[in-house]
């Protein structure tokens, strides 16, 4: 298990060395010199955008873009090992702290919704695969399949509309309390949960015609009872990586969600600063956001291992 | 050397007493079979009949609507659905019915394009990986590893980012995060069948590494990438428009789905037809795209089969 853990965490190095180079290269990508855009940016119209050549200068120096493009990365790199993602374009203030500050109200909607995604996916696919190739079964999978194809954000309006604003139970937006997280996490949640219920109806389809099984079927346990205790339990080990899976798609879906739900959060943030090319920001969303996900997904893999002792030995 | 290799391929075929023509009626056979297979699958056949009004839709857009998607009419703003507005207009005037099904005109091109990239790109990786091994695949596969760390929407904010945001680059965005499970699909299958008998033939005789890779194993390995192409035109197109409804995308005014969804916000109460519409378009053409997409992997693996 060890041996495992150890492996798993050396092969994560390069892939967290690669996030950060693309993290990195964003600004040596974009067309155009930064500083350039920079002061374009911070001037305005008012100028003509012609910053004056030492301003131009200075600011290259600052930002260091005169070192070669290997000591850039390597700064790059120390800084943000040591918390420093540089300073907004926007807002001047430092990414890091902007982040740290938006990051619980993230999460809280990503546990939210994948906690109500998993509820419903196992209901939905343990009742569907129970009854299968009833009508039960169709319906469940019929609103798995619509899961599937909704666009979260016209579900989220269509929330708004009928929960907030016609009968007045939930808040249609904000970031405070609990009443304001129920709205948006549903929506998260119920888009991903049709993933889940179709998962869970097939590997349970699946684990039902096991051996042992009909063998506790056969030694007059409740069907209730050997679904509960014999085959859920099995078909859950596939779940969780596909749940490792979902936090990538629900990290992804909180990004509209908490658009539409005017929400705090840095989803918006990395969305705000693409529209507004804060570059820094976008480096500092974009490298915790894939970075936050490696580790979910490391965490994910070595539970998985830890479930199904098949897995270590590959 | 072609007509060796093409009778290396397919070994079977000399057995018959006349190979061409059982070859012929074997691939017949089979093709009649999936044709009535699918023809069994409601779902599929819903999905397809949807998906073709869908396109019939985008190509006659021009003969089955009267207005202009894009000419703004202030007088008509807001307008609940009628005689005249089908399904209403938004806070410009414009006609819904007719932005909608001009954008069907954009929304099934964005999604069908990404996938495109990605499949084609992926598909490459994937044979390039599995075939040459060692180095080659370790360096491939790294890469697609580090794709694989950014989430879908990060992934296309990163290339939004450096290209620009407009409808061109979230196809390359969407596109370019798809590559990675195509790669890694193609390339358990190109391991599996690169130590196969026909291969091993066609390498024996001479065969060079390109056209054993793209004429012998590429049309082995390229079954279930189909299904996967099939499968992610939905999620492709709601990714796609999930962007323009950020204001990533497409730019007002172009009729597409996401971003006339986002048009319709403030308006959510007193005109929810604004959201509506674009949003059911949306959910209609990825369902159906879906239905068409399951009931095609039902088919082909029947080992997935409901029963």
């Amino acid at each position: 298990m060890l041996r495992f853990i150890q492996t798993r965490l050396l092969l994560t190095i390069p892939v967290l060395l690669g996030v950060s180079l693309i993290s990195f290269s964003i600004l040596h990508l974009i067309p155009g010199d930064p500083a350039r855009i920079l002061l374009s940016d911070a001037g305005g119209s008012g100028g003509g955008g012609d910053a004056s050549e030492q301003a131009y200068l200075n600011l290259r120096a600052e930002l260091g873009l005169d070192d070669p493009l290997i000591v850039q990365y390597f700064h790059y790199i120390s800084n943000a090992i040591r918390g420093d993602l540089g300073y907004s374009y926007t807002t001047s203030q430092p990414v890091g702290n902007t982040i740290i500050d938006l990051l619980p109200a993230t999460l809280q909607l990503t546990i939210f919704g994948l906690g109500i995604a998993i509820i419903i996916g196992l209901v939905l696919g343990v009742i569907a695969s129970m009854y299968q190739n009833t009508w039960i079964d169709t319906l469940t999978m019929i609103f798995s399949l619509i899961g599937l194809s909704m666009p979260s954000f016209w579900l989220g309006f269509l929330l708004i509309n009928f929960m907030s604003f016609r009968f007045g139970l939930l808040p249609a937006s904000g970031s405070e309390g609990i009443q304001a997280l129920i709205l948006p996490s549903a929506t998260l949640g119920l888009v991903a949960a049709g993933t889940i219920a179709r998962l869970v109806r097939s590997t349970m389809l699946e684990v039902l015609q096991q051996e042992y099984i009909v063998t506790a079927r056969a030694k007059g346990l409740r069907y209730r009872s050997v679904i509960i205790g014999h085959a859920l339990r099995n078909a859950l080990i596939p779940v969780v990586t596909v749940v490792g899976l979902q936090f990538g798609g629900l990290l992804s879906g909180a990004v509209i969600i908490e658009t539409v739900f005017a929400r705090r959060g840095i989803g918006r943030l990395a969305i705000d600063a693409v529209l507004s090319r804060d570059y820094p920001m976008i480096q500092g969303t974009i490298l915790v956001a894939a970075f936050g996900y490696v580790i979910v997904n490391l965490i994910v893999d070595v539970s998985y291992a830890w479930m199904d002792p098949r897995i270590k030995y590959q | 050397m072609a007509q060796m290799s093409s009778a290396a391929s397919t070994p079977l075929s000399s057995a018959a007493a006349d190979p061409l023509q059982s070859q012929f009626a074997r691939v017949r056979s089979r093709r009649s079979d999936f044709i009535r297979k699918l023809r069994k699958n409601t779902g599929a056949i819903l999905g397809l009949f949807i998906l073709g009004l869908l396109v019939l839709a985008a190509i006659l857009a021009p003969v089955i609507t009267q207005y202009d998607p894009i000419a703004i009419d202030p007088v008509n703003r807001l307008q609940s659905p009628s005689r005249e507005h089908w399904l209403g207009t938004d806070p410009f005037g414009r006609d819904l019915y007719t932005r909608v099904v001009y954008g069907a005109r954009i929304s099934l091109p964005v999604g069908i394009i990404a996938v495109v990239i990605s499949a084609t790109t992926g598909t490459v990786l994937g044979l390039i990986a599995g075939f040459y091994g060692r180095i080659t695949d370790g360096i491939i596969m790294r890469l697609i590893d580090i794709l694989l760390a950014f989430p879908d929407i990060l992934l296309s904010l990163v290339i939004v980012a450096i290209l620009g945001p407009n409808l061109r680059n979230v196809m390359i965005a969407v596109g370019i995060g798809g590559i990675p499970r195509y790669t890694r699909l193609v390339r358990g299958s190109v391991l599996s069948s690169r130590e196969l008998l026909y291969v091993e033939a066609a390498k024996v005789i001479g065969v060079p590494n390109k056209v054993v890779l793209f004429r012998h194993i590429l049309p082995n390995v390229i079954g279930p990438a189909v299904v996967l192409s099939t499968l992610s035109v939905g999620s492709a197109i709601l990714a796609a428009a999930g962007l323009s409804f950020l204001g990533l995308g497409a730019q007002p005014p172009t009729p597409e789905w996401g971003s006339m969804l986002a048009g319709g916000r403030q308006f959510l109460t007193t005109s929810p037809w604004v959201t509506s519409v674009p949003g059911i378009a949306i959910m209609l053409t990825v369902l159906s795209v879906n239905l068409f997409g399951d009931g095609l992997r039902d088919v082909l693996d029947p080992r997935s089969k409901k029963d």
